[in-house]
């Protein structure tokens, strides 16, 4: 079995201010590994500021880790250099949040499909470069004929989304990167997204890292989730499990907090105990502690992630019991 | 009772070089007093227009043809401008898209909610007029120092709450959220609808809210209002549209929502929301509907009430009346 993409031990620190240093950790000692022969969907799910952007920009080799490693086909993606770091930036691409944003409203859709296609160099003429375009187009169903030749502002928000994946999808990726790829996108255009996902990953092979604060799209497209906050994982494992019988109490606040489109469900059964944006962490503990309602004299050290089921761990004392579980053995829990 | 908010047959169109566009089709609605009313609709539909038309916010080449808007009594239509400006935050306030984005970045906190007292009553005691200030606060669950804070010291759920702190200042009997939660979190999302929750209670005013999540509305609304290429399609009460939605595009609206149930089933719409300016002939909807008939193509099916209070704009409930 071979690694596509490894974390090592991967933890990222931001520092600020010179003389009077304050530090604030924005993924701690993660280990994660994806396999090359069986693609799969893993979602990281957590609200702002838990890190996931973070791990995003980590992943993408845009900033470095503080300590560990992210390996890549064997390679530390730190210290790639030419042909090798070619490839990984062919084979590792990224759809972002905002498909507003990352358009130059000067040009035409086609000239950002073409930057790929001739940065890569994958095409000799430009009626090759052409069939590229049109062909991953209709990939991510879109009629090459409403796209080619439109600027930005004459296609919607969906219809941007997509071809942001076909843009990826060029390059023959191996691993995507979706930084909430449909937070910004009408609900009835997300569906049509997701379903564009998906079939990356089942007929082209494609590994896709979802990042998303969204629990319910991450449970339907994905196969395995780790939920995070303030960096550290909180619970982790299959996505079914989690999301219809969560233990952490993270996750269960979370998950009582979706606005389910269904009247019977009631929203907010738990209580919110304080706010986000009133806590300063100063615990060494669960850094969970003060908005958890069950915290308790243990959570005051860092608790470790508690294997409940085959594929469940979550990182809470209230499942001390069960036996404890390395966090470089994080991968272990999550099913392809 | 009598009802806080009428908007009868209001229309609005943009002129542009490729023609007049009718952003809004003659809707109408009407909202008691402490209600909440969802407005849904994919992008384009018409409920930003719809929300500004109603705060007189529609600025050229969008115009207002036709129509009235009766809040509490007033029809803000036949306001002067000066009069309109005096009715905007103490009447009918309005809370726009990205609202947490519109604070000044160069002013406290404080100072933006004072001078909107202030530009109703310019003769309002400062000491009383600050105090008034930080009791909005306080009852948006905000700390009192918020007001000698900056925008870029507060987290975005804080700035939200701030955007509607600044909008009850006056107590207005209207109150209309354009998307308040988009760029927040579920946790930070939920609290802000419990605030608006709350506070338009203690005002007793009656709440829009704009959106397109359709979970959000099942949570938090009494009625839902559907949008679609500027017409309504559909209003009922929250229950009925999720448990019988009448309208085929209210339908296929509800079942394009994932749940638990069916994982891993995508049923979106069938292809795209048409662009205002080239509508398809007949009803807006017919070429995405599966249950389209002859008529359809032809004629624009009126809304209609249907026994039981609800309305609905399509040929399917015409049909044989």
């Amino acid at each position: 079995m071979a690694d596509l993409l490894e974390f090592k031990n991967v933890t990222k620190t931001y520092t600020r201010g010179t003389l009077s240093k304050s530090s604030t950790t924005a993924l701690s000692n993660l280990s994660l590994k994806l396999d090359d022969k069986q693609p799969t969907i893993v979602t990281i799910a957590g609200e702002s500021g838990s890190g996931k952007t973070t791990l995003a920009m980590l992943l993408l080799g845009f900033i470095t880790p503080t300590s560990g490693k992210i390996i890549y086909k064997g390679h530390d993606i730190s210290r790639l250099r030419g042909g090798d770091r070619m490839t990984f930036r062919r084979e590792v691409q990224a759809v972002f949040q905002d498909p507003f944003a990352v358009f130059n409203p000067f040009y035409t859709v086609d000239h950002l499909l073409s930057i790929p296609i001739k940065l890569f160099k994958l095409a000799k003429t430009k009626d090759e470069a052409r069939e590229i375009m049109i062909e991953s187009l209709k990939a991510v169903g879109l009629m090459p004929d409403d796209i080619l030749g439109r600027f930005p502002h004459q296609v919607s928000g969906g219809q941007r989304q997509r071809i942001n994946v076909a843009r990826a999808l060029i390059l023959r990726p191996k691993l995507l990167v979706a930084d909430e790829p449909v937070s910004m996108v009408d609900a009835s255009l997300r569906a049509s997204i997701l379903e564009t996902l998906r079939g990356l990953q089942r007929d082209y092979g494609v590994s896709i890292i979802y990042i998303t604060h969204d629990l319910t799209t991450a449970y339907h497209i994905a196969k395995s989730i780790i939920v995070l906050y303030r960096g550290e994982v909180m619970e982790a494992g299959d996505v079914d499990t989690i999301i219809k019988n969560p233990k952490h109490p993270y996750t269960r606040l979370l998950i009582d907090s979706i606005p389910w489109p269904d009247i019977k469900r009631r929203w907010g059964e738990t209580e919110i105990k304080a706010r986000e944006s009133e806590i300063t962490i100063t615990t060494t503990g669960c850094k969970f502690i003060a908005r958890c309602p069950f915290a308790f004299e243990p959570c005051k050290q860092p608790p470790p992630l508690f294997r409940l089921k085959e594929h469940q761990a979550a990182s809470c004392f209230l499942f001390e019991e069960n036996p404890p579980i390395e966090p470089e053995k994080l991968t272990e829990l999550l099913p392809v | 009772m009598e009802p806080v908010l009428k908007v009868i047959d209001l229309q609005v169109s943009y002129y542009t070089d490729a023609g007049r566009a009718t952003a809004l089709a003659g809707a109408t609605l009407s909202l008691n007093p402490v209600e909440k009313l969802g407005l849904v609709g994919e992008s384009g539909s018409g409920k930003s227009t719809m929300a500004l038309a109603m705060m007189r916010m529609i600025k050229p080449p969008g115009r207002v043809e036709a129509g009235q808007v009766i809040v509490d009594g007033t029809d803000l239509r036949s306001l002067t401008d000066q009069e309109m400006l005096k009715a905007r935050l103490s009447k009918i306030a309005y809370i726009p898209q990205g609202a947490m984005n519109s604070l000044n970045p160069v002013t406290r906190i404080g100072a933006q909610m004072v001078d909107a007292i202030q530009a109703h009553d310019p003769k309002a005691p400062k000491s009383k007029t600050v105090e008034r200030c930080m009791q909005s606060l306080e009852s948006v669950d905000l700390n009192r120092s918020v007001f000698k804070m900056y925008a870029h010291e507060l987290s975005g759920g804080m700035k939200q709450r701030v955007c509607i702190a600044i909008s009850i200042l006056l107590k207005p009997k209207m109150l209309i959220c354009d998307e308040p939660t988009s760029a927040l979190d579920v946790v930070t999302q939920r609290q802000v609808m419990e605030t608006i929750d709350r506070v338009k209670n203690d005002i007793g005013s009656a709440v829009i809210l704009i959106g397109h999540d359709m979970g959000l509305m099942a949570q938090f609304v009494d009625k839902v209002a559907v949008l679609y290429a500027g017409r309504l399609m559909e209003v009922s009460t929250v229950g009925e549209m999720f448990t019988d939605p009448k309208h085929p595009y209210a339908k296929a609206l509800i079942n394009s929502l994932p749940n638990l149930d069916n994982k891993g089933v995508f049923q979106g719409i069938p292809g795209l929301a048409p662009s205002i300016l080239r509508l398809p002939s007949g009803c807006p909807f017919h070429p995405r509907c599966s249950y389209a008939m002859e008529i359809c193509t032809t004629e624009n099916p009126k809304i209609i009430t249907l026994a039981d209070g609800r309305s609905v704009a399509c040929h399917l409930f015409t049909e044989g009346k």
